[in-house]
Formats: C-alpha cells, sequence, structure tokens
C-alpha cells in the first residue's frame, strides 16, 4: 500500500514536471517569463531577423528538403505559432539581418540584398543584388555573419580558417606562422557600403583583427558601437599536454565580449584571454608556457564566459517587454561545447548580460536553459545528444525574443507577461 | 537482496577499474588521438566533426581510404551521410601500424558499429601503396 502511494505520488510529480516542460516548450527561464514553439523542424535555422509587423526569416545552414535556405515565418492568428513557413534562396549560410524593406542574406562567401513589400513578401527571391562577393570560404569558421550600423554600413565576420595559424592545422608540434598570414584576408571584421553592389574586399576596409572566429555581433545603440563575441581557439591540451591538463583544457581560453572600434586588434592567434588569471597569455605556438603575458596592444575583453561554450549571436535588448534589468543589457546564444571532452560540455544556453551606459554593469547569468532536452542538471556529455543548439537571436518589436536553433530547426518565442 | 546488490556492485566496480586500466591499444590510442574531436560516443559534432558512429564510410569496405585519413590527415571537405564537416583532420605521423590497426579496429567495433577488424598487415599494404 505505502509502495503505491510512492510511486501514484511519484507518477504524478513526473506528469507535472512533464506538463510544465511542455508549457515551457522545454526551456527553464527565470520567473514571469514564458517559452512557446514559433517552429520546428524548418531546417538548420542559423540566424534569424524580424521585421517591424512581426514576420520572421531565418537563414539555414543548408537549403532544407525542399531545396530553400531563406525561411519566412509568419504568425497571422498571433497564438505564438507560425503557421505560415514558405521559402526561398539554395545556398547555405548563417547571416540574415533585416532593416526597413532591405533583407541582407550570407552565404559562406558573399552577402545579398532582397526587398521586401508592404506584407514583408520578398519581391526579388531569384535577383538578389549581390552587396559582397569573394569573401574567403575555406569550410572552417566559414560563416558570415553580418550587422549595420545606424549609417547603413554593414559590418561582416570573416572567420580565421584555422585554430591558431599553425604551419599544419590542428597538427601538434606545428609552429605558429610568424607573422599570421591569415590576418589579410581573414580572422576578424570588414566594414562594407549596405547598399553598394558587387564590393569586395578591395571595396571594404578591416575594421578589427585578430578574431579567430566572430558569430555574434550587435550594434549598439547606446555607446554607438559594435560589439562582437569571439570563439577561443581549441585543443591546448590535445597539443601541449606537457603545459595544460584536460581540466584546464576545459577552462580555457575565455569565450569573450569586446566592444571593438576601427583598427581594434583582439590578439588571436598569437594571444589568447586566461579567464583565471585575467591575463593574455601568450599562445604555445608562438612560445607560451600558459603563463607568459603578451598582447600589449590587444584589447582586453569586457566580458569573459568558459570556455568553448561558442557564442553563436549577441542581441541587444531594446525592448520594455522585459523587465527594466533587461533593457539595453546583452543576450547571447550559446551553441555548446565539444572541445571540452573529456570532460562534460558546457552552453546549450541563452547567457544575458546587463549593461549601463553601454557598458556591462554586472556578471553574466544564463537566461534560458534547457535546450538539450536532458533533465535539470544533467550535462550534455557529446553534442549529438542536445536536442536542440541555441543559435540565432532576434526582438521583435514588441519585445518578445525568438532563439533559433540550428541542430533540427526549432524556434523558440519568449515572452514576459507583467 | 541486498547481499546480493553489494556483490554485484562490486562486480562492476571490478570490471570498471579492469578495464579503465588494461583498456585495449585501440582504445587507449583512441582516447589519446580522437576523443577530443570525435568524442566519447563516436557521434562527432554536427557541421565540424565527422560522426564515427554509424558512419558508412568508417564500417564500409574501403580500408585503404581510412588508414590514410588516419596517417596523412584529410583537408578537403568531408561530405558523409548527407551532411558536410568543416574541421580538417589532422595527419598522425606518429602513430605506428599496429596502433593503426587497433585504433580502426576498436572504432569500427565501438557504439553502434559492428564492422570487420583491421589487421596490421591490411594497414602496412596501404600505407606503403601511398
Amino acid at each position: 500500500m505505502k509502495k503505491q502511494l510512492q510511486l501514484i505520488v511519484f507518477g504524478c510529480l513526473l506528469g507535472v514536471s512533464i506538463a510544465h516542460a511542455q508549457e515551457n516548450a522545454g526551456l527553464k527561464l527565470p520567473a514571469g517569463f514564458k517559452a512557446q514553439l514559433f517552429a520546428e523542424n524548418i531546417g538548420q535555422a542559423r540566424h534569424i531577423a524580424i521585421t517591424q509587423s512581426g514576420v520572421l526569416f531565418a537563414k539555414l545552414n543548408y537549403p532544407n528538403k525542399e531545396g530553400k535556405s531563406i525561411i519566412r515565418l509568419e504568425d497571422k492568428n498571433k497564438d505564438g505559432v507560425a503557421e505560415n513557413i514558405t521559402g526561398w534562396a539554395n545556398y547555405g549560410g548563417t547571416g540574415i539581418y533585416v532593416r526597413g524593406d532591405n533583407l541582407y542574406a550570407s552565404s559562406d562567401d558573399a552577402v545579398y540584398q532582397y526587398k521586401l513589400d508592404a506584407n514583408d513578401e520578398v519581391l526579388n527571391a531569384s535577383s538578389p543584388n549581390t552587396i559582397i562577393q569573394g569573401l574567403l570560404s575555406r569550410r572552417q569558421h566559414a560563416s558570415k555573419s553580418i550587422t549595420l550600423d545606424p549609417k547603413g554600413n554593414i559590418y561582416v565576420n570573416i572567420g580565421a580558417y584555422s585554430n591558431a595559424c599553425q604551419e599544419k592545422d590542428r597538427t601538434p608540434g606545428s609552429k605558429g606562422m610568424l607573422p599570421c598570414p591569415i590576418l589579410d584576408s581573414a580572422g576578424g571584421i570588414w566594414k562594407f557600403d549596405g547598399l553598394k553592389t558587387n564590393q569586395t574586399y578591395i571595396d571594404g576596409k578591416r575594421y578589427a583583427t585578430g578574431l579567430r572566429n566572430v558569430i555574434g555581433l550587435d550594434w549598439n545603440t547606446t555607446s554607438n558601437s559594435l560589439f562582437v563575441t569571439q570563439h577561443g581557439r581549441d585543443q591546448l591540451n590535445s597539443f601541449f599536454p606537457a603545459l595544460y591538463t584536460n581540466e584546464q583544457n576545459a577552462e580555457l581560453p575565455g569565450e569573450t565580449m569586446y566592444e571593438v572600434k576601427e583598427g581594434d586588434d583582439c590578439g588571436w592567434p598569437y594571444v589568447y584571454y586566461d579567464p583565471i588569471q585575467h591575463k593574455k597569455i601568450i599562445s604555445p605556438e608562438y612560445g607560451g608556457d600558459g603563463k607568459k603575458v603578451g598582447g600589449d596592444n590587444a584589447l582586453d575583453p569586457l566580458v569573459a564566459f568558459p570556455a568553448h561554450m561558442a557564442p553563436m549571436s549577441l542581441l541587444f535588448y531594446k525592448g520594455d517587454q522585459f523587465p527594466a534589468k533587461y533593457k539595453d543589457g546583452a543576450f547571447i546564444a550559446f551553441h555548446g561545447s565539444w572541445n571540452r571532452a573529456p570532460l562534460p560540455q558546457e552552453g546549450y544556453f541563452v547567457a544575458f548580460v546587463p549593461f549601463k551606459n553601454g557598458k556591462p554593469s554586472g556578471d553574466w547569468e544564463i537566461f534560458a536553459n534547457g535546450f538539450s532536452g536532458l533533465p535539470a542538471d544533467t550535462k550534455v556529455a557529446n553534442p549529438r545528444n542536445a536536442k536542440a543548439r541555441p543559435c540565432g537571436l532576434a526582438e521583435s518589436a514588441d519585445g518578445a525574443l525568438y532563439v533559433s536553433d540550428d541542430s533540427k530547426g526549432a524556434i523558440f518565442k519568449i515572452t514576459f507577461n507583467k | 537482496m541486498s547481499k546480493k546488490l553489494f556483490v554485484s556492485f562490486l562486480l562492476l566496480t571490478f570490471f570498471y577499474f579492469a578495464k579503465g586500466q588494461n583498456g585495449t591499444v585501440g582504445e587507449k590510442v583512441y582516447k589519446t588521438k580522437c576523443l577530443v574531436c570525435h568524442q566519447a560516443d563516436g557521434g562527432g559534432v554536427p557541421n565540424l566533426n565527422a560522426p564515427l558512429d554509424g558512419a558508412t564510410n568508417v564500417v564500409g569496405n574501403d580500408i585503404a581510404r581510412l588508414v590514410k585519413i588516419i596517417r596523412y590527415g584529410y583537408n578537403e571537405r568531408i561530405a558523409l551521410d548527407g551532411f558536410y564537416y568543416s574541421n580538417a583532420m589532422p595527419a598522425n605521423a606518429d602513430l605506428t601500424s599496429t596502433q593503426i590497426a587497433a585504433v580502426l579496429t576498436y572504432i569500427r567495433k565501438s557504439w553502434s558499429n559492428q564492422a570487420a577488424e583491421v589487421t596490421v598487415a591490411q594497414v602496412q599494404k596501404h600505407l606503403k601503396k601511398k
């Protein structure tokens, strides 16, 4: 009898927890927030953008089964779930950005511009303007993330096609090249005119350098400057087992956020940021030993997150729907790590950093968790076990936050009820 | 009841440590050279590092290709079972033919993989041909 009772109680608890999980699309959020599954299985949804009227566009990493790679999602009946889902374009990529009736989308070597009509339907699906072309794309870190400043300049991440600029990439014992020849055409942020067509390297400007790979970037309208989040280097322990243990590699280097101005250098590949020593440390490929500091002319990060979590999107929250502490703060979507193995992985959540006057004003915190689909407090052991991996972020005019997943292609809508 | 549990616990502990300490050559090579990218479950990392578990190439019959990828690395766009993986596979000049055979056998028989072993003779033959 006692056992039966226990079973019943357990069953009820289980039922409640499952119902609760479904209620917020499986996400764990601060009190007062709600999440809905806006869409699912749309394909590997990388970045997302949303128009004034609330139509959401997602850029797919590869074309989906129907051969479309820009997906348009509309929630006409305003129930929080997109029911009108269409698409076009046949190239994979990451970047998407909307301003007014201009929709920008990137492949791994070009940026295109589409025109939207009054209903946010695309007008020139098969004949976009080519804004930028001929950008380096050598598989590794090939994603071209984009954002615009208020004047209409477009900033493009051109990731380094390398881990640490070794003569032979990711090969133990191979030295770092000096100077690193990658930096003339990759490993930084390039600035172009957002309206001019057919631009390439010669028409643009290397705006910031020494950035291994930036996928998340956003213009901060308070400080009127560009902020970026970098994916730090991998495999310190695999290549330098005498200098770094598995445990140290799992915490080094920090995933970093910088405010970059024209001409800034963030130090890659010569130095990395150690979030425990709070120092820029010379990379072992360049003679470092885990302690020697370097990078005197390189920026210090404004925020250092735990290693390898892979920041995929950065978004400054402008709305009034969320509580006041979120206003002007930064949301960061963390894809989740792989290079902490053999230790458990980290990330697979959306983090928040409060900002005041255009500068971080407090510690970062986890905002939305549970994307992995694993029970609370269970870490992802292997990346493929994660049900969803946060990638894109977008904010609608009414202040709702959307998060895309580039694993199977879910879009989560997060709202706050006053 | 609790006695049975205790005994099975002891046995499990014994097997766990026995395996950990005496792990095969292939398992040791996998853990030191491959695991960080291909992961403990052989699942790889979506879009970055190719999976080994259930991969058609890995359990297939083209042993020469597998041997060469381990020895000389692979720096082309990796297309596998409908997906693409962007990270380069480094060369492993320091592995002996015995170690390559052992790690390939380990990979081909681990997780859900149930392919035939790879012999040292096969590895030597394919490395000579280059």
